[in-house]
């Protein structure tokens, strides 16, 4: 079985963002960028299925900036086998919609015929949360999002899921697409020689205009501003006062 | 034009906090219908009940009993047509459904609304809040989840009618096996007036009772770091943040949490909020109203003895 996942490349979780001053976005130039975390988890996962004899080759997919193919080599040094770069912007401040990437995604899924789809359930950067449900809508295949654990048993994916009370368990028909969470791996760091290997792999690229998609934006950006600053309050040096505040100035308890 | 907001149904309750806060949200844009997909007459006699909704939809059909993506997704498209807007308050549940039926309809999905401008219009936080991007949509139709903490809920004291809506669920794709839901006599997190977390530095899973006292004591909900989730503290449905669940309640309490960015994110628009810390750089601080400097296994028990 072919696992494919897609990985966005994002602004490091690590640096603080700021908003540019003409208020279109954030600001995305020279700052360092990283895999989207929870698709890290993702192509950890996949490699894993690998590693366990499930998965036979796992394919990496990022669309975007010409940049990303950095991310992909990322994902190749982890473990992946072969990476695919779809070029739909050369602007690193333009993010394309998910619902844009669900289809190039669908017409990636098309050509390659994985079993799996594995996709982080949601990117930090415009936290979306939505193209792993968006290419499931697309091929009318099954989808088990927000994973912490993930058992292929026959066509069947057996997924249990982060809701909001608790855990839910879920089994799906494969081919399926499983949005992963937090606690599904820790994902390995890519050793040097590893890194050297992943320069060797393919990395085939492409552009929206192969797989017939119109990327163009459903949501225009109106303005995009700080959130109201919050200031910090006083030190109160006791529990005691702190009780009192609370009662007396707060209101609150 | 009229909205259909679909309502969050867990074991056959209406989560009716939530679905009033979506309402809230939603009923400038039009008449609102609320969508109860499932086999509960009580939850759908609840949603009846919530101020502004003209009418209530029962989709009445087990297929829909646990909220499975494909059966929901596509009885929304079946029922999309009189609609400009489908809505819903931005949980699990409706982030798993929505952007799928977003897409089956040809449309963006815009989550986590926290303002809505106009029909065409609204402001949602990304980056984990450190920005709020107001965006306007060209699509058709508007799909949209409601971040629930942004909004009042609306009352309990209308009487809509209960319409039954016919369902024809296809259930091969997907089957429900089993929930895990820890049953507690606390106030749920999203909706509780009053919130008690735990960070990194209350150090085990055993020590996290001691948050869990204080909250009783307090009559609040337990909510805990992504630090403390990922230490294996606190479960992760109570997780707090970015990648947990968006609180605002009236009194936030943060007790060994140094206030990472995704941490903020979940909870700064709390009404007050509280920082224990026994270090006072730590940037909890910076958005605390009232910040107490001191060991949590010091303070923490006097406070409950003195509460």
């Amino acid at each position: 079985m072919k696992v494919l996942v897609p990985v966005k490349r994002v602004i490091d979780y690590n640096v603080k963002v700021r908003v540019k001053a003409d208020g279109s976005g954030v600001d995305l130039a020279n700052v360092k960028m990283s895999m989207n975390p929870f698709d890290e988890i993702a192509v950890e996962e996949a490699i894993r299925l690998k590693e366990k004899g499930i998965a036979t080759e796992v394919v990496v997919v990022s669309i975007g900036v010409k940049q990303a193919q950095e991310t992909l080599r990322t994902a190749l040094a982890m473990g992946a086998d072969r990476a695919i770069l779809i070029e739909a912007t050369a602007d690193v401040h333009t993010d394309i919609e998910p619902l844009a990437v669900a289809k190039l995604l669908a017409g990636v899924v098309k050509e390659e015929a994985p079993g799996l789809v594995l996709c982080g359930k949601q990117a930090i950067d415009n936290d979306m949360n939505a193209t792993g449900q968006m290419l499931s809508a697309l091929l009318g295949w099954s989808q088990a999002t927000f994973a912490s654990e993930l058992a292929i048993e026959g066509d069947t994916a057996k997924v249990t899921r982060e809701v909001d009370g608790g855990l839910q368990t879920i089994a799906v028909k494969m081919p399926a697409i499983v949005t992963v969470d937090l606690r599904l791996n820790e994902p390995r760091y890519a050793s040097l020689p590893n890194i050297m290997k992943a320069k060797a792999k393919p990395l085939a690229a492409k552009t929206p205009a192969d797989y017939g998609v119109d990327v163009a934006p459903r949501l225009s950006v109106v303005k995009t501003v700080e959130p109201a600053g919050r200031k910090a309050g006083v030190k109160v040096g006791s529990i005691d006062e702190l009780i009192a505040k609370l009662k007396d100035e707060a209101g609150v308890i | 034009m009229a909205v259909l907001l679909l309502a969050d149904v867990n074991d056959g309750a209406l989560a009716t906090d939530a679905v009033a806060k979506a309402l809230s949200a939603v009923k400038g844009l039009g008449e609102v219908h609320i969508l109860v997909a499932g086999t509960s007459a009580a939850a759908a006699a609840e949603a009846a009940k919530l101020d502004g909704a003209a009418k209530v939809l029962h989709a009445d059909d087990a297929a829909y009993d646990h909220g499975m993506a494909e059966a929901t997704a596509a009885l929304i498209v079946s029922l999309a047509g009189g609609y400009s807007h489908i809505a819903a308050a931005a949980t699990a549940f409706s982030k798993n459904v929505l952007p799928r039926a977003a897409a089956l309809l040809d449309v963006m999905v815009i989550s986590d609304v926290t303002a809505v401008v106009d029909a065409d219009t609204f402001e949602r936080p990304i980056y984990a809040g450190n920005a709020i991007q107001t965006v306007k949509s060209s699509d058709a139709k508007k799909v949209l989840t409601v971040r629930t903490a942004s909004f009042n809920a609306a009352a309990t004291s209308g009487s809509a009618a209960v319409e039954k809506v016919s369902a024809t669920a296809d259930a091969s794709l997907s089957k429900w096996v089993e929930d895990k839901v820890a049953a507690s006599d606390r106030p749920e997190l999203t909706s509780a007036g009053i919130v008690v977390s735990g960070g990194r530095g209350v150090g085990s899973q055993s020590d996290f009772a001691l948050i869990e006292k204080l909250a009783d004591k307090l009559g609040a909900a337990v909510g805990a770091s992504r630090a403390a989730v990922d230490s294996g503290y606190a479960p992760n449905d109570w997780q707090v943040g970015q990648t947990g669940k968006v609180v605002a309640p009236t009194l936030y309490v943060a007790v060994g949490i140094s206030g990472a960015i995704q941490h903020l994110a979940g909870m700064k628009d709390s009404k007050v909020i509280v920082a224990i810390n026994k270090d006072e750089e730590a940037p909890i601080f910076q958005v605390a109203d009232y910040g107490l400097v001191a060991d949590l296994f010091n303070a923490v028990p006097e406070m409950i003895e003195k509460l």
